[in-house]
């Protein structure tokens, strides 16, 4: 098994606030794993630096073995080429909050679009491919609809497909069911299920839903101030978690 | 009433010089605001500060000081533009200058989600702006536009004074022509009222074409 996903030392700090904190981390490829934390934890900023969306002040991370941010002499980092950044993104996948689909795309031209322009497919086959995709989450039906005209969770799983539509090797999901009113979060858990049982694609979870990381995790990290301080397979970590504060955490979202 | 029908023609005349140099300084203000709008989110430093440089000049400075310059100074330095040309630069790069900070405006106003999404997608920068940004921007700038389009439709009537026989020119010097200002006044009046009433009903239709499909329905 290779490493798909590794963080060296990574700090990150926005002003005063620390949000990574000389942080380790390490997932293997074709591994999904959950990250629960509260509000803060560092999470979401977690995801946003494997995707590019957001740098790191020192510390090293690789995607597939290879480096995000290049390092120059000790520890200063190098701003990547846009061409490498550009490589690094297309292993990465991801699906936000609040969905972020392009109003004034239908389904299908939300998911077409980056094949099109991106990969530079032709109209016909980014379309193609646009259709299976919605097809695989449920939408056929819905192509030509626009976002505004879908519930949220449809624009949800346009969302999934359109990031699935660059074949991507890890795909990230920050809150993915957290927008969605409480009877909707099944069906996109449940594309998100079917995506998680291929074998090879490295999922990456951050949730405060714990039935979205039992359903999807083979592995649970607990992040607080900036580091994992529990790990471990869903039914041990939520169910019989080790350490105070996670057992804390698990409390008040229980109560909640 | 009879008094008007006789020097019709001396305002049509004024009315078509009126429209003219609307359409074209509009049409060169519109190519200026977007360029502008946009270049201030150039990743490039001088492109960004050069476009900052025209608006704040071109915004702070008046219209009818910038028409003059135009029409009476720049021969001194060996430019000799006609008035028609005069006046399609100055009005077309004032209101260009507005329009810029419009343009700017409505891209800030775009979500910040969307372009996460569109870095997440591997959009190049021009595809970002092409494909998400612009034309949900485009939306929000159409009232705004029509705004600027009907100040700017008045503000044609500055190059009477600089020899264009427009429709406040023509209206002048029908008055001087009639000995009668009451009547020609109201008439022009009218026209302009008419003109921007047409703009605004046409802008609107613009902006409900471009929205289009993105309403929800049943909640129109």
């Amino acid at each position: 098994m290779t490493e798909m996903i590794t963080f060296e030392n990574v700090c990150k700090s926005f002003g005063k606030t620390v949000i990574l904190n000389d942080f380790n981390f390490r997932v293997m490829r074709g591994e999904k794993v959950a990250i629960i934390g509260p509000s803060g934890s560092g999470k979401s900023t977690l995801l946003r630096i494997i995707m590019a969306l957001q740098d790191i002040d020192h510390g090293k991370v690789s995607i597939d073995g290879k480096p995000l941010w290049e390092v120059n002499h000790g520890r200063h980092l190098v701003k990547p080429t846009r061409r490498h950044l550009r490589d690094m993104r297309s292993l990465v996948g991801m699906v936000f909050q609040n969905f972020n689909l392009f109003p004034n795309l239908t389904a299908l031209g939300n998911v077409a679009a980056a094949p099109r322009h991106v990969l530079g497919l032709s109209k016909k086959e980014s379309e193609a491919r646009a259709a299976a995709l919605l097809a695989q989450v449920g939408l056929s039906e819905k192509l030509s609809n626009y976002p505004s005209t879908l519930s949220g969770g449809q624009q949800q799983r346009v969302a999934i497909a359109r990031a699935m539509a660059l074949e991507p090797k890890v795909m990230l999901f920050d809150e993915a069911t957290s927008a969605l009113d409480p009877e909707l979060v099944g069906e996109v858990l449940g594309v998100m299920r079917d995506l998680a049982s291929a074998r090879d694609l490295t999922v990456l979870v951050v949730t405060h839903q714990m039935g979205v990381a039992r359903a999807i995790a083979d592995r649970v990290c607990f992040m607080e101030g900036g580091c994992v301080v529990e790990e471990g397979g869903p039914e041990a970590l939520l169910s019989q978690p080790k350490n105070e504060r996670t057992r804390a955490f698990l409390r008040a979202v229980h109560l909640a | 009433m009879a008094l008007i029908w006789q020097y019709r023609f001396d305002l049509l005349v004024g009315l078509w010089w009126t429209l003219k140099l609307s359409m074209m300084s509009a049409s060169l203000a519109l190519v200026l605001s977007m360029f502008f709008g946009i270049a201030r989110y150039s990743r490039n430093p001088a492109i960004r500060i050069s476009a900052s440089v025209y608006i704040e000049f071109f915004r702070g400075t008046s219209a009818l000081a910038q028409l003059f310059w135009l029409f009476y100074v720049l021969p001194y330095m060996g430019v000799d533009l006609t008035p028609t040309q005069c006046a399609v630069l100055g009005l077309g790069l004032c209101f260009g200058a507005y329009g810029a900070e419009v343009v700017r405006a409505c891209i800030e106003a775009v979500p910040k989600g969307q372009l996460d999404a569109a870095a997440a997608l591997n959009f190049s920068w021009f595809q970002t702006m092409r494909i998400v940004v612009l034309p949900e921007a485009l939306i929000m700038m159409m009232p705004l536009f029509t705004n600027l389009l009907i100040e700017l439709i008045k503000a044609t009537s500055l190059v009477s004074l600089i020899t264009i026989p427009d429709l406040t020119f023509q209206a002048k010097a029908v008055i001087t022509k009639s000995y009668s200002s009451g009547s020609v006044l109201l008439t022009t009046l009218a026209i302009y009222l008419v003109i921007s009433l047409i703009t605004s009903t046409v802008m609107k239709r613009i902006e409900t074409s471009l929205s289009r499909g993105r309403i929800a329905e049943g909640v129109k």
